[in-house]
């Protein structure tokens, strides 16, 4: 099990007061939360601050762990308490699942040390301890995060994913369950929509029915495309005689590629469009091809005299005209 | 039980095919009532309708109805209330600047 320096991740001192570890994790939850942040992997920086965070703003959490570390510096092996693994928690580790944000998921080595529904997060939806007077009611409904590529969403596709969910036995013990899943993936789904599997949350109590599971879509990011809701687009570069002449290039498309006339003058950032040819939907989305013009060094005679015939032949072209105050 | 389904699961786009009902939404997210109650107050979600008619006008949150997109909504708001140590209004007034944010970024990309 890997060790984890909370006080690093927080970027503090060992000696820091109560109010400077809350006052780091403020910072970096504004900065790495995955709802408003930017950054590279936000979200997997977010779950090591707040996972430090509730570590140590704890005072006795925090001593135990102290303990531990110190055991640690000392050359002494950590080892965790026995029973760390019982317990359960809800995380999509492997395929392309990873845990919503509502529900903790802290690392085996918090586990270990804290147990593993402890917490004021108290974020484990789904197990309720119903004993033996359990009376019928709806398991909670789980959330989950499914991975898609570009393609899937124009022309459907079927993922397999893994879940791991806590199920509770007759007896009232929860126990961690994988789960493989087939999902189709709907034509035309766009990013963060979001699709419900009735019946395939948390198990009923009390023969109470299932709850659902919620699959948030993400779209890999494409080297090529980008999306805007259902609308797609892509630079498409041409040479400067191309976009002065017009001309019929071939153009990538996500469904293949096509021949695409470029109108004569086109000007640098001009969007052509692919009516349709976007995600698919009632109405379906654009294709939007976005002209960049690509300007080649001259590397032999001819060429750089075929540059100064232009220049000859433009001497009255100004380019920075519209600079003139 | 690793069950494999022989046909893959169907599920259903929720902000294309779903409403829900105000108890449903409260599950659905995990907020409570009350939780859901002020995010209205807040404007964050709205009702878009209310189930058949309702002698008080529409005003009793059991005859509400949300939309598909409310829910995604509803969890964020709860987990930026959450993490970041905000009201709801808080939570209310990042999301807005987030919305207004991303709508400049598009501009910016489409110029």
């Amino acid at each position: 099990m890997e060790f984890k320096d909370y006080y690093a991740a927080l970027g503090v001192e060992r000696s820091a007061t109560q109010d400077e570890i809350k006052r780091a994790y403020r910072k970096l939850a504004r900065k790495y939360h995955p709802d408003v942040s930017k950054e590279p992997n936000a979200e997997a920086r977010f779950k090591e601050v707040a996972e430090a965070h509730e570590a140590l703003i704890d005072p006795e959490r925090r001593a135990a762990y102290d303990d531990v570390a110190q055991r640690k510096a000392s050359g002494q092996p950590f080892e965790p308490p026995p029973g760390w693994d019982s317990g359960f928690e809800f995380s999509g580790r492997g395929g392309g699942a990873m845990p919503g944000g509502q529900e903790a998921d802290f690392s085996d080595f918090f586990e270990s040390l804290f147990g593993r529904d402890r917490g004021h997060r108290g974020g484990r939806e789904g197990v309720r301890r119903s004993g033996g007077n359990a009376r019928a009611e709806q398991g909670s409904d789980h959330h989950a995060k499914v991975s898609i590529e570009l393609l899937d969403s124009y022309r459907g596709a079927r993922r397999t994913m893994s879940l791991r969910m806590p199920v509770v036995d007759a007896q009232g013990r929860a126990t961690l369950q994988e789960r493989q899943l087939e999902v189709a993936i709907p034509k035309g789904v766009r990013e963060g929509q979001h699709l419900r599997l009735a019946g395939q949350g948390a198990t009923g109590h009390g023969g109470g029915p299932a709850g659902d599971l919620y699959l948030e879509i993400q779209f890999m990011p494409h080297p090529l495309y980008r999306l805007d809701g259902r609308d797609v687009s892509f630079e498409l570069p041409v040479s400067p005689w191309e976009a002065a002449l017009g001309a019929t290039v071939t153009a990538p498309t996500p469904e293949g590629p096509v021949q695409l006339g470029v109108p004569a003058g086109s000007a640098q950032g001009r969007k052509l469009r692919l009516k349709g040819k976007g995600l698919p939907g009632t109405p379906p989305g654009d294709l939007y091809a976005v002209l960049t013009i690509a300007v080649p060094a001259a590397a032999s005679e001819s060429q750089t005299a075929a540059y100064q015939a232009l220049a000859q032949a433009f001497a009255a072209y100004d380019p920075r005209a519209s600079l003139e105050a | 039980m690793a069950e494999l389904h022989r046909s893959p699961l169907q599920g259903i786009v929720i902000e294309d095919h779903v409403i829900f009902t105000f108890t449903a939404l409260c599950r659905a997210s995990g907020a409570d009532a009350a939780q859901l109650q002020a995010m209205v107050g807040e404007g964050l979600i709205e009702p878009t309708g209310t189930a058949g008619a309702t002698p008080n006008g529409g005003d009793d949150p059991a005859d509400w109805q949300f939309s598909g997109d409310a829910l995604p909504r509803a969890r964020t708001a709860l987990r930026l209330a959450r993490d970041l140590e905000l009201g709801l209004s808080g939570a209310a007034l990042v999301m807005d600047l987030m919305a207004e944010i991303e709508s400049l970024r598009s501009r910016l990309r489409s110029r």
